[in-house]
């Protein structure tokens, strides 16, 4: 793209940034609104709701749960995805093709199917519905999430570098956590992050299966009839910039590594 | 497929090793398999079990098991608004979504490529709303289309809008809403082709073809259809079963009731579960007959 | 040591023999390797040569454990270890590709193989050989911080540092510059000499094969073509193959038409050329013989008969090349062909030119008599393996074992 195309295109993008940031600027506007009941109206600038975050009834408790879900959840997919990764890219068995479409099957799921099924499946089994089963359920999901990232990472490990782990007197568990792990820790933290935001900021699949608990979306979304408390918006907003962060932190670290590396070339 | 881009690691280097079998293989396995099994093969059957069933002849409200497929029929008969809507919506959405998504993900990864920074910054902005929940970010756009809000008064002094019509609560705003929710979705799987887009196929382009137009149709396209196959794929399901968007609550109203609203009312409300049941496995068998035609004719098998 | 452990018992105190017997290794579709028997003393250097694909590396990782041969078995000093795990064995190898880990240190790497054994002092022993490949001061780095000669010098590092009964080095040297070259093979002789260990050095640079090695095997399409030492295998090449891979070689064919018990002569087109009987693998029918060009003196005139020597002539210089210390000449013989000459600059007079009429002669103790015959097209022995319905019915083949398990 030349000339005129090349400026389109940026005006163009720097449009759809604006477009994409819009509502993360009114949400983070909104936790300073001065409001009383409903947070709808713009009425003043306030500190107060970021101090006072957990006086808002229930919100904390919401975000507590979200956050041990999200942990777990993570913990268990990104742990039963890697091995299948594993599994997947380097052993050859049976049902294999098989197996891939069990794990593609779920991300080909509309979250309400798989929420509705759970939540059938755990009706039938008589299990009571709470965090224990939203945490089943966000597993599920994550798990072929993994599973396509961390392959992706194990397929482009370089098989030599095994293979002098082996020559060099390793065992073969030795060569799993001194060598492959290692190496795939990149693609792990990739999936457990990617693992996290899904099962954070999950509302259909847990609507189905919380039962009485509470998490942050879904108390966004009984809350949202009755007027948001500018205290959500503190805890998202909050959420967002530590997110934010701590990429931003990643990027430039990965950036200065970059140049320290050209310099010692 | 390039759901990797969320990981942002690099497409493969070296050749794989060679698979061999191993009882590792299976211990590697199982767990994952098991849970997948049970936490989600057996739903499905609970679902096609649940989807046959009856209202028990005894007590109101309880249903027992039957041969009943009169339930998918009966649900068609009485949602098929609902259900040509969804596709539609999802369509609608998924199309507006890549006229956004396309030249954004284009930027980022061939237009930006000389800032290395400015390209891992524009990266963030557009993974940026994941970090926000989802239904904040409706919500904002509720409020920011509510009689109140600022387009409503801009477009009414202008005069384009009548007094007292609102934009929530239309078709426009559903696949609005839609449509934002679901663009990182489209311009990740994009980026992650383009950025790995070798910069000489273009000059080689505009060397043998001349205008960039050409370059970009015989060149650029090509290249990148696997990220526009997963980016169409990873928008189009999740925006066919979602039921935020078009809810009362958030920038729906009754006449813009998706199939996912019908399926969370009959099951969390109207507690009519075969025919929530029904419903989700038809729509699940529309995405998958959708989803198998599209990889056919994109000719790319291997989805994972 | 016992087969199942890991060999911890300190450096190898000297090299081990290698034996190969009968070693097969077969890819799906493709004979890379084909009932090879080597035999490599305790001790000894020993360089493989060979084109490109033929199966050097193939045979390294065998050796190593890295890949399991199809047939046949391995013995290292005696034992036979065919059904050891690669991380059991007594030997370490030296990549092609370096395969250096590049989540550690420069150290961390060369001290990798002594932690894995349990040696105490593994991080004072890492820093001694990098200083043995000059390489010390970037010890805290990380390989991709390295260029591509140095990262080879650091594979090359971590491998000797274990001091294993059998290094197995595939083209360690091939990314270095010549005057680092040379330095390291001269260290890396050393090491072998010091230790007495046993190296199977694989390397494209035949001078490097033939200075360092004390036993030369000539590798062509998974078969061993002749081995032995470097200057046997130079003088006395048994194949066309060797002859014209390992230096240049002029080769005629022809009909042997007498034989005494001291030479053969054959018929190569109307020119007669004598052979040592004990020179020439053959000795009757149609043989190949062959002279290499620096033994081949040119003549302006025809040479006064000589019953030590062969000639021919009268032919015609087409090319001259001038390299310094050397010129070589292209002469062609009407009915025998062109024939390569190698002349010592030693005085300025002795310059020929192009164009000008030659005759040819060399000693007829320097000329060589081959097993096989120079111009008839080598006998392919994967041919039926490339066939595309070898591969279909390799394929199906494969196909059918998956089904039946599934
Ligand atoms: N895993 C494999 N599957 C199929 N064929 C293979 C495999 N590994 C090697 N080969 C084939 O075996 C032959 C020998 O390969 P090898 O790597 O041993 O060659 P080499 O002599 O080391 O060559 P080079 O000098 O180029 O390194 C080659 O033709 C190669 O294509
Ligand atoms: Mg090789």
């Amino acid at each position: 793209m030349k000339g005129f195309g090349k400026y389109a295109i940026w005006a163009y993008s720097i449009m759809a940034f604006v477009f994409l940031l819009i509502p993360i600027a009114y949400t983070v506007a909104f936790s300073f609104n001065d409001s009383r009941r409903t947070n709808i109206i713009w009425s003043g600038f306030t500190l107060e709701n970021w101090l006072t975050v957990c006086e808002a009834q229930g919100v904390c408790e919401a975000f507590g749960n979200s956050l041990l879900i999200g942990v777990a959840a993570t913990i268990l997919a990104t742990t039963l995805g890697t091995m299948i990764a594993i599994a997947l890219v380097r052993y050859r068995f049976r049902f294999r093709n098989a197996t891939t479409l069990l794990i593609f099957l779920p991300m080909a799921t509309p979250e309400v199917v798989l929420g509705a099924g759970l939540a059938a499946q755990f009706l039938q089994a008589g299990v009571p519905k709470g965090i224990g089963t939203v945490i089943l359920a966000h597993t599920l999901f994550c798990l072929s999430f993994v599973v396509v990232t961390v392959r992706s990472r194990v397929v482009s490990l370089n098989p030599a570098l095994e293979e002098a782990g082996r020559d060099l007197y390793a065992s073969p568990v030795q060569v799993f956590w001194r060598i492959t792990f290692p190496m795939l820790l990149p693609g792990i933290v990739a999936a457990a992050l990617l693992s996290f935001a899904l099962s954070f900021d999950d509302f259909i699949i847990t609507n189905f299966n919380r039962g009485a608990d509470v998490t942050f979306p879904s108390y966004i979304y009984t809350a949202a009839a009755r007027g948001i408390p500018a205290e959500a918006n503190v805890i998202a907003s909050a959420v967002f910039f530590l997110a934010i962060a701590l990429v931003l932190i990643a990027q430039l670290s990965a950036a200065a590594r970059r140049r320290q590396l050209a310099k010692a070339a | 497929m390039a759901f990797t881009a969320f990981a942002g690691t690099a497409t493969a280097v070296a050749e794989p090793a060679p698979r061999r079998r191993s009882p590792i293989a299976l211990l590697l396995l199982l767990p994952g398999i098991f849970y997948l099994i049970l936490f989600f093969v057996t739903p499905l059957i609970s679902l096609v079990i649940t989807s046959l069933q009856a209202p028990d002849p005894l007590i109101f409200g309880q249903y027992v098991n039957a041969f009943n497929w009169q339930n998918y029929v009966a649900v068609l008969e009485q949602y098929w608004p609902q259900a040509i809507r969804s596709a539609g919506y999802a369509a609608l959405a998924t199309l507006f979504a890549l006229l956004i998504g396309f030249p954004l993900a284009y930027f980022i990864g061939i237009t930006l490529r000389p800032f290395p920074l400015l390209q891992s910054l524009a990266l963030v902005l557009v993974i940026a709303p994941f970090f926000i929940s989802f239904l904040l970010r409706t919500l904002a756009w509720k409020q920011i289309f509510s009689v109140e809000g600022p387009v409503a008064g801009i477009l009414s002094s202008l005069g384009a809008l009548p007094p007292g019509v609102s934009i929530t609560g239309t078709t426009f705003s559903v696949v609005f809403g839609l449509t934002y929710n679901f663009i990182p979705f489209m311009v990740l799987p994009i980026y992650a082709t383009l950025v790995s887009l070798d910069l000489r196929l273009l000059e080689a382009g505009n060397d043998l073809y001349g205008s960039p137009a050409t370059t970009f149709r015989t060149v650029t396209l090509p290249l990148s259809a696997a990220g526009v196959m997963s980016g169409t794929l990873l928008t189009f399901i999740p925006a066919a079963g979602d039921y935020i968007n078009a809810s009362r609550e958030f920038l729906g109203a009754t006449d813009t009731t998706m199939i996912g609203n019908v399926i969370e009312a009959n099951f969390l409300v109207l507690q009519n579960f075969p025919a929530a049941a029904a419903l989700s496995l038809i729509l699940m068998a529309f995405i998958l007959v959708l989803v198998a035609a599209y990889v056919k004719r994109s000719g790319t098998e291997d989805l994972l | 040591m016992t087969n199942n452990e890991v060999p911890k018992s300190g450096f190898a105190e000297a090299g081990a023999d290698l034996e190969l017997v009968g070693i097969t290794k077969r890819f799906p579709g493709f004979t890379a390797i084909e009932e090879l028997d080597l035999t490599i003393p305790a001790g000894s250097f020993f360089a493989l040569l060979g084109p490109s694909g033929c199966g050097k590396t193939t045979t390294l990782r065998l050796i190593a454990g890295l890949e399991e041969p199809t047939a046949g078995r391995i013995l290292i000093g005696g034992k036979d270890v065919t059904a050891t795990k690669a991380y059991q064995r007594p030997v370490n190898t030296v990549f092609q590709s370096y395969a250096l880990f590049p989540h550690m240190t420069i150290l961390q790497n060369v001290a990798f193989g002594l932690k894995r054994r349990g040696i105490t002092n593994a991080d004072a022993l890492a820093h001694e050989a990098l200083q043995l490949v000059e390489l010390d001061h970037v010890a805290g780095r990380k390989p991709t911080q390295l260029s591509g000669g140095q990262q080879q010098r650091v594979a090359l590092a971590r491998a000797v540092v274990n001091r294993p009964a059998l290094l197995l080095l595939d083209e360690p040297l091939g990314a270095l510059d010549l005057k680092l070259r040379r330095q390291m093979q001269v260290e890396l002789k050393d090491i072998q000499s010091e230790v007495g260990l046993t190296f199977l050095h694989v390397t494209h640079d035949q001078e490097e094969a033939m200075t360092m090695a004390d036993t030369v095997a000539v590798m062509n399409k998974g078969r061993i073509e002749q081995m032995g030492p470097p200057q046997e295998l130079y003088e006395l090449p048994h194949t066309a193959f060797v002859a014209k891979f390992l230096g240049q070689s002029n080769l005629f064919t022809g009909d042997v038409v007498s034989t005494s018990s001291r030479t053969l002569v054959i018929d190569a087109a109307g020119s007669k050329i004598e052979v040592p009987t004990a020179r020439a693998q053959r000795h009757n029918g149609r043989i190949t013989v062959g002279v290499r060009p620096e033994k081949v003196t040119l003549h302006d005139a025809a040479p006064v008969a000589d019953s030590g020597r062969n000639v021919i002539g009268p032919g015609r210089i087409t090319d001259v090349s001038f390299s310094g210390v050397s010129t070589q000449y292209e002469v062609t013989v009407p009915h025998v062909g062109a024939i390569t000459v190698f002349a010592q600059n030693t005085s300025i007079s002795t310059l020929h030119h192009d164009g000008d009429t030659v005759w040819l002669s060399w000693a007829i103790d320097h000329a060589f008599g081959l097993a096989d015959e120079a111009d008839a097209e080598p006998v392919s022995r994967f041919h039926a393996d490339l066939d595309t319905s070898m591969i279909a019915v390799q394929s199906r083949k494969d196909l059918e074992a998956e089904l039946e398990e599934a």
